[in-house]
């Protein structure tokens, strides 16, 4: 067979393909190995998590899998996607065991029958009261927490100094008088509205969103309807006209703009900070606009457990005796800092003034509903916002909101 | 190729060449001489195919997954079969093709209108059984002045039990048995380490063996005879503690009750629990719902209203984007065809620029730059004027707009700029010779031929446009929220995006049964318009 150029290359990726084959039985054989391997080793617990949290989870797992001789898998996946796809993924049996969350799933969690029970027994004494509230649904706790966060006003030192304003209307007094560019400015996520960010505000009024009752949980009744609710919306129009909230703000140009000196007060959150190198800066409660405290909304993260795990006992010992322990939440606040739900951790770091003032914010504030029905209230409720801002009818497009949102959870 | 002889009498049909005979079935044994290279490449890959196809069908069978398995094996025999095959040459060219279209849309497009016929979604994520063990566990609380009580598991011909160390006394039990005193030993962690009468399960086995772990977990020793003192379970196996179970299962009578309160929750088949007067347990379960969720839209009336309009706008954005970005690709293609243009070639490169960029970050940085206060568009461009791009519906609709075509003209400049080159150039001399002016040449014989070409390619464009979720939601979230619409539907809604909202997914209580069912209806409504519209090509396909 006279051997032709096309022919020697035909035949070069015919040996290619035949050295892959070979390579992928070999690849087969070995995984299958693996497998066998696995199954006898000892029994795995799977986590689910993040990847700022992953390093410190593993180095509580590696006291775990010393003393228990179980192995911990950590699986890093996007902290926006791990709800939908543990609900997805518990009921087909192939879930986690456990899995990071912030407290405000628990509702929908709840509904889908995905999480399980845990009993911190005497452990849950050396968490803060708040935490433990937050991650409690018809007064059983569903998770283990370790992290509290919430927004507070963050004001430039060098502009207006680190006292607190004590109103809204001193603060935007002080801001004009700093001279710079805006007295204040806050993130409205752009034509879209954040009622998350304003709530501090909002509160103050005494208009909350949904109605607490006498344990502290919430119902499903709309709390900021009523002479409330209109007067805050009136506020936020008549701000909206003076220009010190705007919908041309959205998270980054608020950042920009504090950052840059030409805001001297704005309302973020500890995760904003790192944003805000190049001045220094000075935190503190929110001032109250209406007359009330501002309570702001306070998000808890912690570990859910699953409902459908095969090792409940060792997940459980993994959870309450390892990650509940003082030296693992050490190593998540290290991993990433957060204001700690840990309380003789949350002190000791609280010698850092700016730790210090967000954790007094949330003292005043309030855990975020969990409650499956807060799901639904977004959408409206930061449209409604935005379109007061930009100049709508206040008392009228707040009442349409109230009204809609009534007929949406009835429905 | 056509035969033409070459000598034809005058007014004689051309005559075609005695067939050749037809070659005869012959197997490949048979036809032997010699392994030829083409066979030996075909053998390797359908090896390797093989392979992967027996590594998945044996997985599979090992994971219990018998629908994988067999769709697997059925798949591996036909493609066997149409390569080792001397006839179906079509299918050798289309199955490759055939297997991702059934494996990426055919299945998909089931699977969802599988759901469309459920109500899936929050609340309902798990099947019965899932729910009533979930509401189970809900019901069992902890007694509140329980004490932690060092335990072990031990088992006895076969039963597992729980034993405490209460106060250095030893007293075991079994479900079936409350607790009782025994002698027996406790060690220096506290808990027993020998019952008399019964074997003690060391620690490290109840937490490694997992048919030791699941029976231990289960375990309910009721406290005395009265069931309501409660019953002792462990939670991380060394310790026990007291709980009561305030929710009874009922199988028979699917019902659950609450013994604190007293009420009667019954299945429903709406896949919920509810009591008589309208409580419902938060855990349900997904069931079969018919055709409730493709009527939901209809029914409710003040929805009717600003989805009408959304559905006006996508397709007066579908359509608009196509027109505009094809006529704009064809301007700019006939511009760079003309040899007085200099610098053809870098000028064709920066027009073609924008289809490099993803669209979701050019949509992200548009809608920076159409920032009324800080956009750079107002800034350059209007000299400063604050013009709401973002907040008025007429102008927002402009924006998205502008965003779509700019990302979609580019590729309709390539498609017209090689369409405009295989264009004959004879018979638009002709035309020029017959006294045609540009704009006739234009419209009677450029652009029919274009269409015939171009023509499939504008209705799949159309599709894509009509379901372009990422530039509407990435630029503007919907646009400004129609005052009063429901679920805050927004001016620049379109149909896709206005289901996102609709069906709870962006709010996180999501209804997936109703986001599949809308979903499928508008499938429906662009398969029938993309089908008319390709019939109607056909036409065009007179003038190739």
């Amino acid at each position: 067979m006279r051997m032709t150029a096309p022919r020697r290359t035909l035949l070069g990726s015919a040996a290619i393909l035949a050295v892959s084959a070979l390579a992928l039985t070999g690849c087969s054989g070995g995984g299958a190995g693996d497998d066998t391997a696995q199954g006898g080793d000892g029994p795995e617990i799977v986590v689910w998590t993040d990847a700022e949290r992953e390093q410190a989870i593993g180095d509580a797992a590696k006291a775990f899998e010393e003393e228990t001789g179980a192995t911990v898998r950590l699986v890093q996946k996007n902290f926006e996607d791990l709800r939908n796809d543990f609900i997805a993924q518990v009921p087909t049996g192939e879930g986690p065991d456990i899995t990071v969350g912030a407290h405000d799933w628990l509702g929908a969690l709840v509904a889908a029958g995905v999480v399980d029970t845990i009993d911190l027994g005497d452990t849950a004494s050396k968490f803060e009261p708040v935490a433990l509230e937050a991650m409690t649904y018809d007064g059983q706790l569903y998770a283990l927490p370790y992290s509290l966060e919430t927004v507070a006003l963050v004001q430039n030192t060098a502009l207006v100094g680190a006292e607190a304003p004590a109103t809204w209307d001193d603060m935007i007094q002080r801001g004009l008088a700093s001279g710079a560019e805006r007295p204040f400015v806050i993130n409205t996520a752009g034509e879209t509205g954040d009622g998350y960010t304003m709530y501090g505000l909002q509160t103050s009024f005494g208009a909350p969103v949904f109605v607490q009752d006498a344990s502290g949980s919430y119902t499903s009744e709309v709390g900021m309807g009523g002479a409330a609710g209109e007067n805050f919306a009136k506020w936020l129009s008549t701000n909206g006209q003076a220009g010190y909230l705007s919908t041309t703000i959205d998270y980054d140009i608020n950042n920009e703009l504090f950052a840059s000196g030409k805001a001297p007060y704005t309302v973020q959150g500890p995760w904003a900070i790192s944003s805000f190198d190049g001045i220094d800066v000075a935190v503190n409660p929110l001032p109250s606009a209406g007359g009330e405290t501002a309570a702001p909304f306070v998000g808890v993260q912690g570990f859910y457990l699953s409902a459908q795990s095969k090792n409940a006992l060792l997940a459980t010992e993994f959870l309450v005796n390892y990650l509940g322990t003082e030296d693992a939440q050490r190593a998540l606040y290290e991993a990433d800092p957060r204001i700690p739900a840990y309380t003789s951790l949350g002190q000791e770091v609280a010698s850092d003034p700016i730790i210090a003032g967000f954790l007094a914010s949330a003292q005043n504030g309030v855990p975020m509903p969990s409650i499956p029905e807060m799901g639904s209230v977004w959408d409206l409720w930061n449209a409604a916002e935005a379109q007061i801002i930009a100049g709508a009818e206040p008392v009228s497009t707040w009442n349409q909101m109230i009204t809609d949102l009534q007929s949406t959870l009835a429905g | 190729m056509s035969v033409t002889p070459l000598v034809a009498p005058p007014g004689a049909a051309p005559t075609a060449p005695a067939p050749l005979p037809a070659p005869r079935r012959e197997s490949h044994a048979r036809s032997f001489r010699g392994i030829g290279v083409g066979f030996l490449v075909k053998l390797v890959i359908m090896a390797v195919v093989n392979a992967f196809g027996i590594l998945t069908i044996l997985t599979a069978v090992g994971a219990e997954s018998w629908l994988l398995a067999s769709i697997t094996g059925i798949l591996l025999i036909v493609a066997d079969v149409v390569y080792f095959t001397r006839r179906a040459l079509p299918l050798k060219y289309l199955l490759p093709g055939l297997i991702f279209l059934f494996a990426f849309q055919v299945f998909i497009f089931g699977y969802t209108a599988y759901i469309a016929f459920t109500n899936y979604g929050t609340g309902h994520a798990g099947s019965q059984s899932q729910a009533v063990d979930a509401t189970l566990i809900q019901g069992e609380r902890r007694v509140d002045d329980s004490a932690t009580y060092p335990m072990a598991v031990v088992e006895r011909l076969g039963t597992y039990g729980l034993a405490i160390a209460d106060d250095d006394v030893v007293r075991v039990g079994t479900p079936d048995e409350p607790l009782t005193t025994v002698d027996g030993e406790i060690g220096a962690s506290g808990a027993p380490t020998e019952v008399s009468g019964w074997t003690v399960v060391p620690r490290a086995e109840v937490l490694t063996d997992p048919a030791v772990q699941e029976a231990a977990a289960a375990l309910r020793v009721p406290l005395s005879d009265d069931p309501n003192d409660g019953a002792l379970r462990t939670r991380d196996g060394s310790t026990a503690t007291v709980y009561t179970s305030t929710l009874v299962w009922d199988e028979q009578a699917q019902t659950i009750t609450d013994t604190t309160t007293g009420t009667v929750y019954t299945a429903t088949d709406r896949g919920t629990f509810t009591s008589a007067d309208g409580q419902s347990l938060p855990t349900g379960w997904f069931v079969n719902v018919g055709f409730e969720n493709f009527l939901r839209v209809f029914t409710d009336g003040a929805l009717l209203q600003p989805l009408l309009s959304v559905t006006g706008w996508t397709f007066a954005f579908a359509i608009l984007s196509v027109v505009i970005s094809f006529g704009l690709g064809l301007l700019f293609a006939m511009i760079f065809n003309d040899p007085r243009v200099r610098a053809r070639k870098f000028l064709r490169t920066l027009f073609i620029l924008p289809y490099a960029f993803p669209a979701f970050m050019s949509a992200l940085l548009f809608r920076g730059m159409f920032n009324s206060e800080f956009g750079v568009i107002n800034d350059v461009f209007f000299f400063g004027l604050p013009i709401n791009w973002l907040g008025d519906p007429v102008l927002a609709k402009l924006a998205v707009l502008w965003v779509n075509v700019w990302l979609s003209y580019p590729y309709w400049f390539l498609v017209c700029t090689g369409a405009l080159q295989a264009l004959p150039s004879d018979t638009l001399e002709a035309a020029q010779l017959d006294g045609a002016g540009r704009w006739r040449s234009f419209r009677s014989i450029v652009l029919p031929l274009l269409l015939v070409s171009t023509a499939p390619l504008a209705i799949s464009s159309f599709a894509f446009s009509f379901n372009n979720f990422t530039v509407i939601y990435m630029f503007n979230n919907g646009g400004p929220a129609i005052p009063g619409a429901p679920y805050a539907l927004g001016s620049t809604d379109i149909l896709i995006s206005a289901i996102y909202d609709i069906s709870g997914v962006s709010g996180g209580a999501a209804d997936y049964g109703l986001a599949s069912a809308l979903s499928i209806v508008v499938f429906v409504v662009v398969g029938v318009i993309s089908a008319i519209a390709f019939r109607q090509t056909r036409k065009l396909e007179e003038f190739a």
